[in-house]
């Protein structure tokens, strides 16, 4: 990943604007590049000359650096093709670049501006900065400076080319760096920097030349921070690996302090948001349409792919649901098939065997373990030869399947000869699941189907954030439940929700102890023995509402596990009724 | 929806069973695919037919490479297990006993390869060693229970095998048997004895020329077993030892050390180590490679960017042989299914059968070829026009033409094998592009295909380097050449053998010449120093050396070498041209890197950026078109969303977010002029908010913390 960043850079400094004096610096510099491999070539006959050979050397290293480039431009090149049009290849190069906004107001300043340049860009905030339209020509007047000090840098190794061997052996290490750099990037000013302070050590005629580098480079810092394009990869890393810890090693955050509450507005449950998003009119039906219709052309391939012993797998924005069932009803109507929804939060590799075992292979047994039931699929599926299954895995990086051991026995139903396996993946890490040896069991091609279309089902499972899903099913329960009980058994209930309420902004609340509560009860008349109580407790547990836990001191600690929305809500309706 | 539930996540579907008998062969789905399916039929049975051959040919260069090792380790399995046999009491052997051998067999980091190997050496083992082997693997074996069982029933089934399944029933009830090693060594005397008088009559494999056949145990991956269980199993056998021989191969992935890292001296002084290396997965790869590519023997070509892709998948992502083949079928079935003139893409005899039935279509096609047009342009004008209407010619033509690319290739191929003669032995290989220690053919390869070599640098360099070689080395490397135009049988490059062979007897006939010369040198030597004068010394010094440097530009060894570079090169730029520029290069070489890489070598966190930082790039609409960096506001949901979380750090409030959301989303609105009343207007927005961070959230960018109320955690960091 890094890498392909990296040529995209090298792609990116090609675009820049390059003064005449450059330009004929460049050339100049070319000249002395081109004497230099000549000089090389008088190298390869003559060997004697050792003096030179550190020389040979660092070209090799160049070699090899350049090697690496030809490998990531390789990488970089695919990038390209795959996103064949010019400005979304920019898009790899900003997935890892970075930028210190801090500011909690950034946000807000970033939406008005969207706000109120409607069809026009956002980045105006970015590309009008007048900061920048100075630095560019100063950026471009500091690459001209450099140059010539590199070609003053050239003309000095001639010169003092009756110098002892070592200064002279210096000498040439910078006019090579200069060399490369010209070739492959714009000269990177700090780099040059590094090598004029070695100079510094042999010659004080060149702290001119490393005064006037400084300076540049001065100029020079506000552009590269700004694109980030033009640093060289060693201060990349470098930089990235400071960005990582400055996120995260903070331990304040500056966030506003608004909440939710304040803004009046409710969380939607997830019936009222379904029937307000049907609301909204879908935009780009169009192109949507063209992009699907582009991926069901493929479905034929993929059959065939199939039945090659490959598997196939999407990724790309956008719920895949549709289109893999359009896939199902058009070309596997025939054949026995298996549809497992991984965003099922029930979901389980035990479920999916079975549903095999006992659906398709119509098996009444029981297994002892998964490995075994996994063993005895493995052996019917080779026996029978003429037997043949797609599996079609929904969301195969879901919470519920991504485990090391699903995914383990996933791929080794897949790797199976007669088992066709079609699955989309959806998780930004979702690749992260697979080692080697696993991606070869499932011996995966990739398809790439960016939809757009909205994970309405895969989310709706979801304990959403701003979705108040937990709300109605446990406060319908609990109504229920307390209404068959007694008006004792109520009172002690409703006992433990008020201290829990009472308790809910301290954060090491274990719960009510049951000695305490067995006290509280007894005050208010509710029980008059403690198996009475725990006769009680034991039927809230069997309902799942309430929950023991031994706290350190081995006392029994009761908590009911609703959050106290939910319990505040209960207790108003309670209060209602009476 | 039928697959949609709230109370199950699978749904099998089956259709009925009269249905299901017709089941549409795979070539229908190679047909219907493509709307022009020419040939389609054909195209697909050499697809098959090619991908056949050359599966068989790599499943035997792999039994042909692990031959070696094989022989080796089942050497030492019959030296380290002839002490068992032999039984004898002296006091070395006694000791040696007590040690488990052991052979560690390190495979290279090449995981995925492995299965096959240990597969083929099971086979071998059982065919010649004993038929008593089991491998594990450590998934299988969290504890020594587990262990003993796998390994017990496992043994029990090899045992089936030998006694032609007479207690198949048996078996079945002896799983839940509780294992030890005493049963097993009661298991293992049993089993021998029994067999023992059964032997002599049946008279079966070598496997049965001991009366107790070894236990042989493959541990498949030896890094990822629990060390207590192996250091367990191995003091307990160690102990049965005498009653049950036991033989360890341990796989191992990374190095050998890691055997004493994961036992400790008390436990592998046990073990009896001897140590095992496989070949190199890189080796392997240019043995393939040479096979299935640098050979006429297959038709189907890559083109240098393709081999370019799978190299770097083989060397900078997994050196897995098998991962690699599966690009080369990939690559075969991609170049059959898109390119409808691949029906010509076989053997020279059956290709021109071919080209006589081919359609007016595909006669197109080919016209269409943008090689055969270039061949077009620079024919003479009559000649053009008979190409472009005349079918009969041109099929006329395009047979000439396959011809002409099958003996190119046999040339090609011939002349890198020599050009790879010639500069692998040079100092700093400067035709390899991998800092390798050695310099691979398949290297040569793919630079000889990415451009025209004589023109590069380094091909200079080699020559230049050539130029410099002492008079062994070149006859060394000759006869080498010599050795691979004499194999072949091609008639054109007859003439090249019969010139490298009168190059060896010059430089043969040089050794003589060259003793005539140095006795007249040491004449002359003598002769000039009979003079004592000091100026006619000096004199006489300075006309040797120019009388040295004048013959030694004239030396008849330096003049043959300098025919024999020039004649090198005159070879390379005749035959080493680019394939494209062939006419028809298209019908054999696969192109198109790029899919290739799509389906092998994916980049979802990519698409995933680019699809929600740049929308246009999928939903063509110049409503989202924009600049760099930036997305209208009209943009879908999760892109407006996606873009503002980028600005936050760490946490997010999502009060400030839901309000940027609304502000973003509110201006676009409003230049659609809802009528909407403002209120349901708002909740709307603020549903499409939620679903919009849910969906984020899905896609594991942000997550639920409870560091602060109402925030949410980013997954990521760093802005756009």
């Amino acid at each position: 990943m890094m890498s392909k960043l990296e040529s995209e850079e090298d792609k990116m400094l090609e675009v820049q604007f390059v003064g005449d004096d450059d330009v004929l610096n460049h050339i100049l510099d070319r000249e002395g590049g081109a004497k230099i491999k000549k000089e090389r070539a008088q190298l390869l006959v003559n060997t004697k000359k050792i003096i030179k050979k550190p020389e040979y050397d660092l070209e090799e290293d160049d070699q090899e650096v350049l090697k690496d480039q030809n490998y990531v431009e390789v990488l970089g090149r695919h990038v390209q093709e795959s996103l064949k049009n010019g400005s979304a290849t920019d898009g790899g190069n900003k997935v890892y670049s970075f930028q210190t906004r801090k500011h909690p107001e950034k946000m807000a300043k970033l939406a008005s501006e969207l706000a109120k340049t409607p069809r026009k860009s956002v980045s105006s905030n970015l590309k009008s900065d007048p900061e920048i339209t100075i630095d560019i020509p100063q950026c471009s007047k500091g690459h001209s400076a450099s140059d010539t000090v590199q070609l003053k840098n050239n003309d000095k190794s001639e010169f003092l080319s009756t110098a002892p061997r070592g200064l002279r052996k210096r000498l040439i290490v910078p006019r090579f760096h200069s060399d490369s750099e010209s070739e492959y990037s714009a000269s990177n000013s700090e780099d040059d920097e590094g090598v004029a302070q070695e100079y510094e050590e042999d010659t004080n005629e060149v702290i001119l030349s490393e005064q006037i580098q400084a300076q540049n480079r001065v100029v020079a810092a506000p552009v590269c921070k700004e694109t980030p394009s033009k640093k060289m990869k060693r201060d990349k890393t470098s930089d990235l690996v400071e960005e990582y810890f400055e996120a995260h090693s903070s331990s304040k955050v500056l966030t506003s302090d608004r909440t939710l509450q304040k803004l009046k507005r409710a969380k939607l449950d997830q019936q009222t948001l379904h029937n307000l998003l049907s609301k909204v009119s879908p935009s780009f039906s169009a192109e949507l349409k063209q992009l699907n219709q582009q991926y069901e052309q493929l479905f034929h391939k993929w059959m065939l792919q199939l039945h090659l012993g490959f598997n196939i797998v999407l990724y790309g924005l956008g719920s895949k649901r549709d289109l893999l069932e359009r896939f199902r009803t058009t070309m596997l109507q025939d054949c026995i098939h298996v549809v497992i929804n991984g965003f099922f939060p029930g979901i389980s590799v035990k479920s999916i065997l079975n549903s095999i075992t006992e659906e398709v292979l119509n098996h009444m047994g029981t297994f002892r373990s998964v490995l075994d039931q996994l063993d005895w699929i493995v052996n019917k599926f080779k026996e029978e030869s003429s037997l043949e299954l797609f599996l079609l895995i929904h969301n195969l990086d879901s919470q519920m399947l991504r485990g090391d051991k699903s995914q383990q026995i996933i791929g080794q139903l897949s790797s199976l000869r007669n088992i066709y396996l079609i699955a989309s993946i959806d998780h930004l890490n979702a690749p992260l699941m697979w080692d080697h040896a696993k991606q070869s069991l499932y011996n995966w091609l990739w398809y790439e189907t960016t939809t757009y279309s909205h994970y309405t089902e895969e989310t709706s499972y979801e304990n959403s954030l701003l979705v108040k899903q937990s709300g109605s099913l446990p406060l319908s329960s609990l109504t229920h439940v307390l209404r068959s009980l007694t008006p004792n058994a109520r009172g002690i209930f409703r006992l433990l929700i008020k201290y829990q309420l009472d308790n809910q902004d301290n954060p090491s609340y274990i719960g009510l102890s049951f000695q305490d509560f067995y006290q509280q009860c007894r005050e208010a008349f509710l029980v008059n023995s403690d198996l009475t109580l725990r006769a009680q407790l034991t039927e809230f547990r069997d309902h799942k509402l309430i929950r023991t836990k031994k706290g350190t001191d081995g006392v029994e600690y009761l908590l009911i596990p609703v959050d106290s929305g939910t319990l505040t809500d209960f207790l108003e309706k309670e209060e209602e009724e009476f | 929806m039928a697959t949609s539930s709230v109370s199950k996540g699978c749904f099998v579907f089956k259709p009925d069973f009269k249905k299901r008998k017709i089941s549409v062969p795979i070539e229908d789905y190679f047909n219907k695919g493509k709307n022009e399916s020419e040939d389609s039929k054909l195209r697909f049975e050499t697809y098959q037919l090619i991908w056949q051959q050359m599966k068989s040919e790599t499943e035997r260069l792999q039994e042909e490479l692990n031959k070696n090792l094989f022989d080796s380790l089942i050497e030492f399995l019959q030296k380290s297990h002839s002490g068992f046999q032999k039984n004898s009491r002296d006091w070395g052997c006694q000791i040696k006993l007590r040690e488990i051998p052991t052979a560690a067999l390190v495979l290279g980091v090449n995981v995925t390869d492995h299965d096959l190997t240990f597969r083929s050496l099971t086979e071998v083992l059982q065919n010649n060693v004993t038929p008593y082997v089991v491998s594990l693997q450590a998934k299988d074996c969290p504890d020594m229970k587990h262990f003993l069982q796998k390994l017990a029933s496992q043994l029990m089934d090899c045992n089936v095998g030998v006694q032609s399944k007479e207690k198949e029933n048996v078996q079945v009830t002896q799983k839940k048997i509780h294992y030890s090693m005493d049963s097993l060594s009661t298991w293992y005397m049993n089993v021998t004895q029994k067999t023992d008088p059964k032997m002599p009559r049946k008279k079966r494999t070598p496997s049965s020329q001991w009366q107790s056949p070894p236990v042989v145990l493959i541990l498949k991956d030896m890094e990822s077993f629990t060390t207590k269980v192996l250091q367990d199993f191995i003091i307990i056998s160690s102990q049965h030892l005498h009653e049950f021989p036991l033989i360890l191969i341990f796989g191992i992935a990374t190095s050998p050390i890691v055997i004493h890292r994961l036992l400790p001296h008390a436990v592998s002084s046990l073990l009896c180590i001897e140590l095992f290396q496989s070949l190199s997965c890189k080796e392997h790869l240019t043995t393939v490679l040479d096979k299935l590519l640098l050979t006429t023997q297959f038709p189907f070509k890559l083109s240098d960017k393709v081999l370019q892709v799978l190299t770097n998948i083989f060397l900078y992502h997994d050196f897995s042989i098998q991962n690699f083949i599966k690009g080369l079928q990939l690559s075969l079935l991609e170049h059959f299914y898109s390119q409808p003139l691949s029906v010509l893409c076989c053997n020279l005899p059956e290709a021109k059968r071919r080209i006589n039935f081919l359609s007016d279509n595909q006669c197109e096609n080919i016209r269409r070829l943008p090689s055969f047009r270039r061949y077009v342009e620079k024919q003479a004008s009559e000649k053009q026009v008979a190409l472009l209407t005349n079918e009969r010619f041109l099929k006329e033509e395009t047979q000439s033409l396959i011809e002409n690319l099958h003996v190119y290739h046999a040339n090609y191929f011939l002349v890198l094998r020599c050009l790879h003669q010639f500069t692998s032995s040079l100092p700093k290989y400067p035709l390899g592009r991998q800092c390798a220690v050695h310099f691979q053919i398949r290297e040569l390869y793919c630079t000889c295909l990415e451009k025209s070599i004589w023109d590069s640098e380094e091909y200079a360099s080699a020559l230049q380097l050539l130029r410099m070689l002492a008079k062994d080395e070149l006859m060394a490397m000759l006869q080498e050449c010599f050795k691979v135009f004499k194999y072949s049988s091609e008639k054109q490059l007859g003439n090249t053998a019969k010139r490298i062979e009168e190059f060896l007897a010059q430089f043969q006939s040089l050794d003589a010449e060259a003793k005539e010369e140095e006795e007249d040198t040491s004449e002359s030597q003598s002769k000039g120093l009979q003079k004592t004068d000091l100026y006619h010394l000096q004199k006489s010094l300075l006309e040797m050396k120019e009388l040295r440097r004048t013959s030694k530009r004239q030396t008849k060894f330096e003049v043959l070498r300098e025919q024999l570079v020039s004649f090198i090169h005159s070879l390379v730029r005749e035959y080493l041209l680019l394939p494209d520029t062939q006419p028809l290069h298209e019908v054999l070489y696969f192109s198109a890197a790029h899919t290739l890489r799509q389906h092998l070598n994916a980049a979802p966190r990519i698409a995933l950026h680019t699809a929600l930082n740049n929308p246009y790039y999928y939903l063509k609409n110049e409503a989202l078109r924009s600049e760099e960096g930036c997305i209208p506001n009209v943009a879908p949901d999760i892109c407006i969303a996606y873009k503002l979380h980028l600005e936050c750090s760490r946490l997010i409030n999502l009060v400030d977010w839901s309000e940027a959301f609304a502000t973003v989303v509110t201006a676009a609105e409003k230049m659609d002029a809802n009528s909407v009343t403002s209120e349901e207007r708002n909740e709307i927005i603020h549903a499409r908010f939620i679903r919009a961070v849910s969906e984020l959230e899905l896609l594991g960018f942000i997550k639920p913390t409870k560091q602060k109320t109402d925030h949410v955690a980013r997954l990521t960091w760093g802005g756009c």
